[in-house]
């Protein structure tokens, strides 16, 4: 470029850098007002709220007190639906992993060229609405069917499994059973098969095999699979309302009837920013796990 | 199981003339048969259920669980309950601006985040995670404090009378499917061939003539299983709808909601299978498009939609 052409140069150089960075700008913007108002906003509200103290006719009163956190905290009452819910989450990620793993370990390694076949059909029912899934088990495990033929085999009229916490449980392992499929099928797809053989010929049993070998190559999927179906199990709120009958009181049920219907937004706010305290440990433990000892994120599904 | 062949090739006593792989012994079998019975089970265990659904929308009889006789009436009758067709239309809607504007923003969000700061993309990245991984019942319920709480300031401000309705459920919708456009494009983006954009850009193309013809087709795929996404998700969705919904804007899963609370009939079922053809119809027109444009996706297996969603969760 000529000597003189630098200042109009640099100054069409420095119009360019704006004009970029004001492009830049444009393209992130909607994107981060929708984040800043229908996520920070809202959880903002949320945390303050949770500080407040219930207003006469309900809703919030500002206030700053710790006795929505200390009820919760303190009251064993009171902390029932986490325990309800811990417990259930914990249960429904046990179930899918020991029906998620013996799939994914057939899909990766026994499927051939019909893996992606296999995938689609485990995509197909988790696309389909998550509702018509759950109530699908009302007629399942109705008193008309299975409930009632069950009841039939212990000899017992009032058998039911609808509105007990195992019609939750199966309401919870068949809703989010593939999430736990797909990432372990991702790990165990990418084995090296020779490793298994290698153990076999240094005579380890099958057992030990699995155990030794397949497991510890699996566990990151095993690991991100239980996160991903435990978060969702953890905060669920159509299953127990429907296959529960609403008698199934976890989290997710306890928030509404303190939004909704006992109106006291402090309280359910303080549920609220407990529920994203236990997703965020989660989370971070997670995250620590899977970048443990390593820089990339080749597993890291969140 | 068997006794360990540590010597390796020397027990050849035990196996006799052994092949290279070794022959499956007893428990072997058991290992394979398991595996496939297992697999079998748990497919059928998915499909039951919803094929349940499927079959019992042709029952005769009004109650859902026992079946007397088929019967087609069911659909005509669903189709003309004028509560169903407002359901139905409030469901389009809401879906369809909901996942125009989520595939717009996330989309422009995606090329817009790799043109900042490492610092502001961290941050960004960070708030889409949040906003996938909290509850969906506590945002939902956020969310309508917020809409509570800023209509009544509005109110009390400006004297504007806001109203629960569609937008307030678009907008809800779009926060989520936002996040997941933005990372499925993003998994576009990364994995594209850059050369190209350089190539094009030597080759004196605009910026935007090098968008338009080179970055552009390339992010199509993620785009558009984007779009697919964000509709099928605001078009199933109960938990945020419900809490910000204002009255005259129930969608149909509401609907289904509602009535399987009192009990499952034929009519909700035969709303269900209409709803599950309709998802099931997305999912196939995307798995075929992308399939179509996946020459580039090297070793994804051409799963096409389902490699793409299971690769994502």
């Amino acid at each position: 470029m000529a000597a003189g052409a630098a200042t109009p140069a640099a100054d069409r150089e420095r119009g360019g850098r704006i004009r970029s960075a004001l492009l830049t700008f444009l393209l992130v913007l909607p994107a981060g007002a929708w984040y800043l108002v229908l996520l920070i906003a809202p959880l903002a509200i949320i945390t303050i709220f949770s500080f407040g103290v219930r207003a006469k006719n309900g809703g919030y009163a500002p206030a700053f007190v710790l006795d929505n956190y200390a009820a919760i905290l303190g009251d064993l009452q009171k902390a029932a639906p986490f325990t309800a819910s811990l417990s259930m989450a914990i249960g429904g990620t046990i179930g899918s992993l020991l029906i998620g793993l013996p799939l994914a370990y057939f899909i990766a390694t026994r499927a051939g060229r019909r893996k992606g076949l296999f995938i689609l059909l485990l995509v197909i029912p988790f696309w389909t609405s998550f509702l018509i899934r759950t109530y699908s088990w009302l007629i399942v495990l109705g008193p008309g069917s299975l409930g009632g033929f069950i009841g039939d085999l212990v000899g017992d009229d009032n058998f039911r499994i609808l509105g007990t916490p195992v019609a939750v449980l199966i309401g919870l392992v068949y809703g989010y059973l593939p999430l736990m499929v797909f990432p372990l099928y991702v790990t165990l797809e990418r084995m090296d098969r020779t490793l298994v053989e290698a153990s076999k010929d240094l005579g380890a049993g099958r057992w030990a095999t699995f155990r030794q070998v397949t497991l510890p190559i699996a566990l990151p999927g095993l690991i991100t699979g239980s996160i991903l179906v435990f978060i969702p199990m953890m905060g669920e709120y159509v299953i127990p309302q429907i296959l529960g009958y609403g008698r199934i009181y976890l989290v997710g049920n306890a928030l509404v009837t303190d939004f909704l219907e006992a109106r006291n937004w402090p309280a359910g706010s303080a549920k609220a920013v407990i529920l994203i305290f236990v997703m965020l440990i989660t989370v971070t433990f997670y995250t620590w796990f899977v970048n443990r000892g390593r820089k990339g994120r080749e597993v890291s599904v969140l | 199981m068997s006794a360990p062949a540590l010597a390796g090739e020397s027990a050849v006593g035990r196996l006799a003339s052994a092949p290279r792989r070794p022959q499956l012994d007893r428990g072997g079998i058991a290992v394979e048969v398991w595996l496939r019975v297992q697999a079998s089970l748990v497919y059928a265990f998915l499909y039951l259920p919803i094929a349940i659904v499927v079959v019992f929308s042709f029952n005769a009889n009004s109650l859902a669980t026992i079946w007397t006789g088929f019967s087609v009436n069911w659909y005509p009758t669903a189709l003309a309950n004028s509560v169903v067709q407002n359901a139905l239309a409030n469901s389009f809607i809401v879906a369809i601006p909901n996942a125009i504007l989520a595939t717009l923003f996330g989309t422009m969000a995606a090329l817009g985040l790799q043109r900042v700061p490492r610092r502001v993309r961290i941050v960004f990245d960070a708030v889409t995670y949040v906003s996938i991984i909290i509850p969906e019942i506590v945002i939902a319920l956020a969310t309508l404090v917020l809409y509570a709480t800023g209509f009544g300031f509005i109110e009390d401000t400006f004297g504007i009378k806001l109203r629960f309705g569609h937008v307030t459920i678009i907008a809800a919708h779009m926060l989520f499917n936002t996040s997941l456009v933005l990372l499925l494009v993003r998994a576009r983006l990364s994995g594209m061939d850059r050369t190209l954009v350089e190539a094009s850009a030597d080759l004196f193309a605009t910026p935007w003539r090098t968008f338009r013809q080179i970055t552009f087709p390339q992010l199509l795929p993620g785009i558009m299983a984007g779009f697919l996404l964000a509709f099928t998700f605001s078009f199933d969705d109960y938990v945020i709808t419900t809490f910000t919904s204002g009255p005259g804007s129930s969608t149909l899963p509401l609907w289904v909601f509602g009535q399987v609370k009192r009990s499952v009939s034929p009519e909700t079922n035969a709303v269900a299978t209409i709803m599950l053809l309709f998802t099931l119809a997305m999912l196939f027109v995307g798995q075929f498009l992308l399939l179509r444009n996946s020459r580039r996706t090297q070793g994804r297996g051409g799963a096409g939609m389902a490699g793409m969603i299971a690769e994502q969760r």
